[in-house]
């Protein structure tokens, strides 16, 4: 049964047609993921040279973005960005989503008071608001790279079971998975072979969703000077430094903020777009 | 209201009840774990190891984390919040006058984007699919997809760099008049007002579509029920549950929000408090902050909750 299911939907996953906004949306993360692995090598300057006699410096030939409040070239340090938000971003959605949907499959699976303790605790949990939560833990653990993913990983965890979770319990009445367990089957196997093909699209979906939560989060972090430290500086932090040329309207305070934009509304407005058989909870 | 109800309410209550408790317990050990010896920063860098110790135990920083814990929870039940690391102060002295800044805020915010995210949702609903419903739709989604900051940035932009209508920092102690009052609350509240009602209209305008979609809805319809007609008189009152709940869970929202409005625009409450707290690392002020801003977003949400349970008429 399963099998007949994966096979079908591949072929109508080829042959639906996308809606033009999600076609855009899809170039846009592509476009910011290249840059996120590529930003080394293309960027004009290094991000730490100062490059302009004068600080938050308009758009021009050269400065294409204008340069900070140190004079230096934005359009190198909002490229180098990317990395540091996408990255860290990535890298926590993962793990969010890895261990959450991981919990969530065998909580729905093994039932009884394993699924009550893991249920009340995650829900705890998600009832201490995120920013809130990443402010007292980061202030905590400090804000390295591998501090700020595990912390930001941790606060979303919670969200990812429960959604993971619903979906699972739904699968595990059918008789399909009856039949399993008369056969024998191992809760690996159950999870991995029974349970996942058949939740997997919407949790590929709430992944999109929760990266944009991540985003959002750590740059709200950096934005109040808790998340990526100096010299590190991602969209975030690039806000926070150049605050100060908010009364010019310089580029060097709008444009990270916009980068932060189009990558938060490109993922939503693809996830929205999907169509409907990707994106439904009941697929 | 049957039994039922209210068992299932004072479940709800109950689960809040020990959710704050494990919040708290997590709070605790979080802000033990600030790096850094408390006793040896306050005393600063020439005090001598013998006067480190000394205060370490008047601190009682030696007994374990566990008693700690519920010593300070002892204090809480009498009122005492502790004494603030940094200044020696009673910590709720320090909170009190900014609990209130902070309480208007999130009041005046609250008064402005309900009516504002009601009619929104309700009439964008009415009209699905027309072009007023994808405006209010798309900037809705525009809004919630990109960071508080950026919408407070965007609004000092806009009203105090382009349009000089107002200042972009605030400062309460300076309001004498009327008119310095609107200046000083305006950018705060524009800023909280967007962030807020952009979830509430989608919230309710998806909750009023669920209900247009009813059958007895379409009876009316069939009936030859006027567009209005349908949606105020057959529609609105079953929707009013879902509406409830999606304003108080909105509402949730605020917590996140007052962090950054209050540290963008300089804004005396108590997240600014908290956010500073954070980085004197002086536990005890970080505690209450959080302790009061989960107690705000616990009553929030466990209301939506039982508000949900409430107009649920199988459950009545």
């Amino acid at each position: 049964m399963t099998i007949a299911r994966a096979t079908t939907s591949r072929r109508s996953f080829l042959g639906h047609s996308y809606s033009l906004v999600g076609i855009v949306a899809a170039l846009v993360i592509l476009a910011w993921t290249l840059v996120a692995i590529l930003a080394p090598y293309i960027i004009p300057h290094s991000i730490g040279d100062i490059v302009d006699d004068d600080y938050f410096g308009p758009m021009r030939q050269g400065l294409w973005l204008g340069s900070d409040y140190l004079g230096r070239d934005m359009l190198s340090r909002v490229l180098m960005g990317a990395r540091y938000t996408v990255g860290i971003s990535l890298a926590s959605v993962a793990i969010a989503c890895f261990s959450g949907v991981v919990l969530g499959m065998i909580a729905a699976v093994t039932g009884g008071w394993l699924d009550i303790c893991l249920s009340r605790f995650l829900d705890a949990m998600n009832s201490i608001p995120s920013k809130l939560f990443g402010l007292v833990v980061v202030a905590a653990v400090g804000s390295s790279i591998p501090a700020l993913i595990l912390t930001l990983a941790v606060i979303y965890i919670p969200g990812a079971y429960r959604f993971a979770r619903a979906l699972a319990v739904n699968i595990n009445t059918m008789d399909f998975m009856t039949v399993a367990r008369v056969r024998g089957e191992s809760t690996v196997y159950l999870i991995g072979s029974e349970i996942l093909p058949n939740i997997i699209r919407p949790v590929l979906a709430d992944f999109g969703l929760r990266f944009v939560f991540i985003v959002l989060l750590l740059s709200g972090l950096s934005f109040l000077g808790l998340g990526l430290q100096p010299p590190l500086a991602d969209w975030g932090a690039l806000v926070r430094e150049n605050i100060g040329g908010l009364p010019f309207a310089a580029p060097a305070v709008i444009v990270p903020s916009l980068a932060i934009a189009s990558l938060t509304i490109s993922v939503n407005l693809l996830i929205d777009n999907l169509p409907q058989k990707i994106r439904d909870r009941d697929a | 209201m049957t039994s039922g109800v209210l068992n299932l309410v004072l479940k709800r209550l109950g689960i809040a009840a020990v959710t704050l408790l494990i919040v708290l317990f997590a709070v605790f050990f979080a802000t033990s774990m600030l790096p850094g010896d408390t006793a040896s920063i306050l005393l600063g860098q020439a005090a001598t190891p013998e006067a480190v110790a000394g205060l370490r135990e008047a601190m009682h920083l030696n007994d374990p984390a566990i008693l700690r814990f519920l010593r300070w929870l002892l204090g809480l039940l009498h009122g005492d919040l502790g004494t603030s690391y940094a200044n020696q102060m009673p910590v709720a002295a320090l909170i009190g006058g900014r609990f209130v800044n902070t309480m208007e805020l999130a009041g005046i915010t609250t008064l402005l984007s309900v009516p504002l995210a009601l009619t929104l949702g309700i009439t964008a609903a009415m009209l699905r699919g027309s072009l007023y419903d994808r405006t209010v739709t798309v900037v809705s989604i525009g809004v919630i997809s990109v960071p508080e900051f950026m919408v407070a940035t965007l609004a000092v932009l806009l009203f105090a760099v382009y349009l000089k209508w107002l200042p972009a920092l605030s400062s309460v102690n300076e309001a004498h008049t009327l008119t310095d009052l609107v200046r000083i609350y305006a950018m705060p509240v524009i800023t909280l007002t967007f962030v807020i009602s952009a979830q509430m209209i989608r919230m309710t305008r998806a909750a009023v579509i669920e209900t247009l979609s009813t059958p007895y809805v379409e009876m009316a319809l069939l009936k030859g029920a006027s567009r209005g007609r349908m949606v105020l008189r057959h529609a609105l009152p079953n929707a009013l549950g879902p509406i409830v709940n999606a304003v108080a869970l909105s509402l949730s929202y605020l917590v996140g929000g007052v962090i950054i409005v209050e540290t963008i625009f300089n804004y005396p409450g108590i997240a600014k408090l908290m956010v500073d707290a954070v980085a004197t690392r002086d536990l005890p002020l970080i505690q209450s902050c959080a302790m009061i801003f989960c107690l705000g977003y616990l009553l929030l949400i466990t209301a939506a909750d039982v508000v949900a349970i409430m107009s649920n008429p199988r459950l009545r």
